[in-house]
């Protein structure tokens, strides 16, 4: 394999794999926050 | 464009699987059941997303734990076979990219237990991570031959952790149970490393075998076994836990001192012939899952 297609192939599944986790968080961020208000209430 | 031999792979970006590797998922799966009975077991449940939060929080603090010790372990693992193909001494990945996401990691499982749950749990996540990747792989593993010894404190973390993370204090039952897995450690990890004793030579790390001799090990396996054993069945006299607990604890303790018996009466020094310690080290594992599985069925019982 090229070294440069190499480059592109991880970078790219990184890319898409932090995307994916960075959108986990946030749905988490959101639940925690739902959570946390509603045992201040 | 002409095609390039990869002759140094830890010039490119790391692959995704080699950093997951970092974590040793492997090893994790008993931290975080531990960790979730511990939190299972707590007389008061915290919302789900919380109690996911915390579970998932002792997750992240084991995976960098995992990859702290294989940052500052990457000589070592070179030269044992078990270790050899890890990314770093492999080559497949840069010793500081593998320090950074061992300490962002750390942070950042901080963070969240300590904004998700509460600040208590987080101090103790991070005591637990401090003291596995200072006192036990820096600095204890590489010079004394009571590394495991001490160094379990940082595998009993996880129970004591759960509890916290749902009631938010300490109490005499998770502390129970970090005595359990403090004392459960040096028989579990002594009986790996009688067979595979030639590998901590070759790494010149102090493991009780390599510098006690076999005969030494096994009496210290049967020993530590009665302490753990005593722990394990303590809650139910305490009244800390029912009689299904207790009369469980007891049964599976006592397979677990026979089986240690039998590794003090075997006088094999191959590791093939080593059967009675394979057979330790594999109920060892069973024993762990089963104990805390058992105390939550029995905590639910009796609520």
């Amino acid at each position: 394999m090229k070294l440069e297609e190499e480059i592109v192939r991880r970078q790219r599944a990184r890319a898409l794999i932090t995307a994916l986790l960075l959108g986990a968080f946030v749905v988490l961020i959101f639940f925690i926050t739902i959570a946390k208000t509603g045992i201040n209430w | 464009m002409p095609a390039i031999e990869l002759t140094n792979p830890a010039a490119l970006p790391a692959d995704w699987r080699d950093i997951l590797a970092l974590t040793k998922p492997r090893v994790m799966y008993l931290v975080v059941f531990t960790g979730l009975c511990g939190l299972l077991a707590a007389p008061v449940m915290p919302p789900l997303v919380i109690g996911f939060t915390a579970i998932l929080c002792i997750a992240l603090g084991a995976g960098a734990c995992g990859a702290l010790n294989q940052w500052y372990e990457a000589d070592i693992d070179a030269k044992m076979r078990r270790t050899a193909n890890r990314p770093l001494p492999a080559g497949r990945m840069d010793r500081q990219s593998a320090l950074h996401f061992g300490v962002g990691l750390s942070v950042f499982s901080v963070l969240l237990m300590g904004l998700a749950a509460n600040w208590l749990a987080a101090g103790l996540l991070a005591i637990s991570i401090l003291f596995y990747v200072v006192i036990y792989t820096m600095w204890l593993k590489p010079r004394t031959v009571q590394n495991i010894v001490i160094g379990g404190g940082a595998g009993a973390f996880p129970p004591l952790i759960g509890w916290v993370a749902a009631t938010g204090h300490v109490s005499a039952l998770p502390l129970l149970l970090f005595a359990i897995i403090f004392l459960w450690t040096p028989p579990h990890f002594w009986a790996l490393s009688l067979f595979v004793r030639s590998d901590y030579a070759a790494a010149g790390i102090p493991m009780l075998p390599v510098v006690a001799g076999v005969p030494s090990t096994r009496r210290q396996i049967f020993l530590y076994s009665l302490p753990m054993a005593a722990a394990a069945v303590a809650p139910w006299p305490l009244g800390l836990t029912g009689a299904v607990y207790g009369a469980s604890a007891a049964v599976l303790s006592f397979v677990f001192v026979v089986l240690a018996g039998r590794v003090l009466a075997n006088r094999a020094m191959e590791p093939a012939q080593m059967a009675p310690e394979k057979k330790l080290f594999a109920y060892s594992v069973f024993y762990l899952f089963a104990l805390f599985a058992i105390l939550v069925a029995d905590r639910w019982l009796a609520a």
